[in-house]
């Protein structure tokens, strides 16, 4: 007979058996491999809310929202430890929410009314309240009120506590986050149109009669819910969980439902990481956690495709050696025009028609390689292509200068220099609206002929 | 080196205090005060050196120093701060500095308060720098830099302080977490010389660069034009933040410094619309609340400092809002009621009249 009649032994794990056949693979026990699950549910739970909420708070420029609301809870779970006596966690869990509450309208009464800037408001607030919460948590002598926890989290022991749950043996921190996901998404669903609007313009979310203040009390309340039930696991940290998820999602899209999406996927992927580098260095899993997300952030910053920094070193790169390519078409074009017949130029010449430099000779290079230029014996001159191409660019100059010509009271010798800069941006379509506007012009102001569409 | 219990220590105060104003009056304390200030500065012939003086004070009044002066330094650097709209910088390069203690214990070994404050320096400087850096060079905002830049720097930290913790099983790993929350009541003679040279220091370059970081708050770009270093003024006004919040950690920790930038400036701004009165004002509120703060935590069981003098410069901040005059709420709130019952008059006025005009 079982000495300790555990109720493990009526009440199933869910999965049973895969924890049994990864214990199994990895030679661990199989209660190591429950908790270490347990752990990551909880800990994929409280990534996924935090970064559904996370992201509307970065849209609506509230990031600091969720730093201030992991401080003043404390205050809550004090002011009802102070009240009741005692540490039932469902007061505590109703203290804390409504100490959330109270920062964000507190926060929002002194910037009004006492013309505080708001971020020293929200400095005030939460300060504050977190000092209060201190001071009650020290006084607090023999009853376990976890200051450490606050701190700290604890993403361990949130995972390993586990208890009956509808039918199933279940970490015990589900009990609150599940209920804080679904209202989440109730709320994200049932109030999509709102949020989406109030949060990216609200002046005109107010003009079509929405309440912008009362979707404002309402996230703010959510907020103050999902932070209260994922500080139970990663303690202040939950800061790192709003805001870099969603500052990762916003680096990589524009689309509102993409950048959720991303923000859920990149929460759970840290606090996964976050874990297992926690087990094998053996330290702080929220803190792992939070590094991770840094990592992550950092990677994103730099090879995002769009936004990030090597993308716009690229695209930078790519239009300053088309700009020089067609620098060195356009020169080339020109003096065949003066003498009539096709030149042929030495590299250096070509060079210093870019402006010579790293830029210039990786140009001629490349229009070689794409058959605008033949080159023999070191010397250079337009193919047919080339020569295509390069007439449509003289001729996007000649347009633009006549056009500034006529529109603009400018001496004649002063429109070569915008003329050069904007040939390489004027399209077919734009030309042509040109031409329409000068009313089929044969040359430009200086007299030289305008050429054709190039065929 | 000695530590006295907070609560006998404070009775001993008193009674210190009484014996010596009814013996020879407040002179002989202030001169045993001034005595223990030039010996804690070194000042004092070397020969009466001694790591482990017999103190002249007691604990408390060594905190009620640190402390005053700590509220006295943030409260006139927190001026400039918060009217460039930079209070939670602070927060921020407190919270940076936290892996930066943890490395220096790790690269180093020390565990010399100096070392350790010096790692925390360069990282909080580093987490301000990055802020910077990525409102330049990034699309997100202010308020997403600010919140990221803070929560990746602590979780960095804990992780650090965890580690040390568990591999190094002393008394060192609870050491580094009593920077998190401070721990001002067993402040240090060091700790306490530490906060009075970044005192000083931090007065002294704020009354030498006075009129340059009154034109760099109010308007910038003025200050730009008329070919100031704005942006070199900018960063000296990050570092005095930095090297405030820096020597604050011992005493209130990392989570609560920005408290003492913030709310100083923030209820003297109610009351004048004066730099040197606020900044006046402000260092005063500072100084009153590290003095109330340290004085209720010494007379009350198992209260930590830290908060007790944030909480009193809450409690001045309220006051200040309340009452101020011209700027406090119910100031206005009187002067708007009594603007809007004369607006309604003067329109009631001109209604009736312009209805007796009609009549006629």
């Amino acid at each position: 007979m079982n000495a300790f009649p555990l109720f493990a032994e009526q009440i199933p794990v869910p999965f049973e058996t895969v924890w049994v056949w990864i214990a199994h693979w990895l030679g661990q026990s199989r209660l190591a491999v429950e908790n270490a699950a347990g752990t990551l549910l909880v800990g994929a739970l409280s990534a996924a809310t935090c970064a559904l909420v996370g992201c509307f708070l970065l849209l609506r420029r509230m990031s600091l929202l969720g730093d201030a609301l992991s401080h003043s809870v404390l205050a809550g779970v004090a002011a009802v430890y102070l009240i009741t006596g005692s540490i039932d966690p469902i007061p505590m869990f109703l203290g804390a929410l409504a100490a959330g509450v109270v920062t964000a309208v507190a926060t929002q009464f002194i910037h009004r009314t006492g013309s505080v800037p708001e971020d020293s408001s929200i400095g005030i607030v939460f300060t504050s309240m977190f000092a209060f919460g201190v001071v009650v948590v020290s006084r607090a002598t023999g009853v376990h009120l976890d200051l450490d926890c606050v701190l700290f989290g604890d993403v361990a022991f949130a995972g390993m506590n586990f208890t009956p749950t509808l039918g199933w043996l279940l970490p015990k921190a589900v009990h609150t986050l599940v209920p804080a996901l679904i209202i989440t998404l109730l709320f994200l669903v049932l109030c999509w149109k709102e949020l989406r609007l109030t949060s990216f313009d609200p002046t005109h979310a107010a003009t079509l009669g929405f309440s912008v203040s009362v979707i404002h009390y309402l996230m703010t309340t959510v907020v103050a819910m999902v932070t209260v039930s994922a500080m139970e696991v990663v303690g202040l940290l939950v800061v790192a969980l709003l805001t870099v998820p969603a500052c990762i999602a916003r680096m990589l899209t524009d689309r509102l439902g993409r950048m959720l999406g991303i923000a859920v996927l990149v929460g759970i992927s840290c606090t996964t990481i976050g874990y297992f580098l926690a087990l094998r260095w053996n330290s702080s899993a929220a803190g792992l956690m939070a590094v991770v997300a840094g990592v992550e952030l950092a990677t994103v910053i730099l090879l995002a495709p769009r936004y990030g920094l090597l993308g716009r070193l690229r695209r930078s790169v790519q239009l300053r050696l088309r700009i020089a390519a067609e620098d060195v078409l356009a020169g080339l074009f020109r003096r065949m025009e003066r003498t009539g017949t096709a030149v042929s130029e030495s590299t250096s010449d070509c060079q210093r028609l870019a402006g010579n430099g790293l830029a210039a000779r990786s140009a001629i290079r490349w229009l070689g390689q794409r058959g605008l230029l033949e080159t023999s014996a070191g010397m250079v001159q337009l193919s047919d292509k080339g020569r295509r191409y390069a007439q449509g660019l003289v001729r996007s100059h000649r347009l633009w200068e006549s056009w500034l010509d006529q529109n603009f009271d400018l001496d004649p010798d002063h429109l070569h220099g915008p003329a050069e800069a904007m040939e390489h941006y004027i399209g077919p379509s734009v030309q042509r609206q040109l031409e329409d506007d000068l009313q089929q012009p044969n040359a430009d102001p200086h007299g030289r002929e305008i050429p054709d569409v190039p065929d | 080196m000695q530590i006295y219990s907070a609560g006998s220590s404070f009775e001993w105060f008193v009674a210190h205090l009484t014996q010596s104003c009814a013996a020879d009056g407040l002179v002989s304390y202030c001169r045993d005060v001034i005595t223990e200030l030039t010996m804690l500065l070194g000042l004092n012939h070397p020969s009466n050196f001694n790591p482990y003086p017999v103190t002249l004070l007691t604990q408390t009044t060594l905190v009620l120093i640190g402390t005053v002066l700590l509220g006295i330094t943030a409260g006139l650097v927190g001026t400039f701060a918060y009217l460039r709209r930079r209070a939670l910088a602070g927060d921020v390069i407190a919270h940076a500095a936290l892996p930066g203690l943890c490395m220096a214990f790790l690269l180093t070994q020390s565990r010399s308060i100096g070392v350790l404050l010096t790692g925390a320096l360069i990282t909080g400087v580093a987490g301000a720098f990055m802020m910077s850096l990525l409102r330049r060079v990034t699309r997100l905002r202010e308020d997403a830099i600010l919140g990221t830049v803070l929560s990746i720097a602590y979780g960095l930290g804990i992780a650090l302080t965890r580690t040390i913790q568990n591999n190094y099983r002393n008394e060192r790993g609870a050491d580094l977490e009593s920077f998190i929350i401070g721990r001002a009541a067993t402040m240090l003679r060091s700790d306490v010389l530490q906060i009075a040279v970044a005192a000083i220091a931090c007065g002294i370059v704020v009354l030498v660069v006075y009129k340059e970081l009154k034109l760099l708050s109010f308007d910038e770009s003025f200050c730009r034009v008329q070919g100031w270093p704005a942006t070199g003024l900018d960063l000296l006004l990050m570092f005095l933040t930095a090297v405030t919040v820096i020597a604050g950690l011992p005493a209130v920790g990392v989570i609560l410094t920005a408290a003492l930038l913030i709310i100083p400036p923030a209820a003297a701004r109610f009351w004048t619309d004066r730099l040197s009165l606020m900044m006046t004002i402000s260092a005063g509120i500072g100084g009153v609340s590290g003095a109330t703060g340290t004085l209720l935590s010494a007379r009350m069981d198992q209260m930590p400092t830290g908060p007790l003098v944030v909480l009193t410069a809450s409690a001045l901040f309220v006051v200040s809002w309340m009452l101020a005059p011209n700027r406090g709420w119910l100031w206005n709130r009187d002067r708007s009621e009594k603007e809007l019952a004369a607006a309604a008059a003067e329109i009631l006025r001109s209604e009736t009249s312009s209805r007796a005009e009609v009549k006629s």
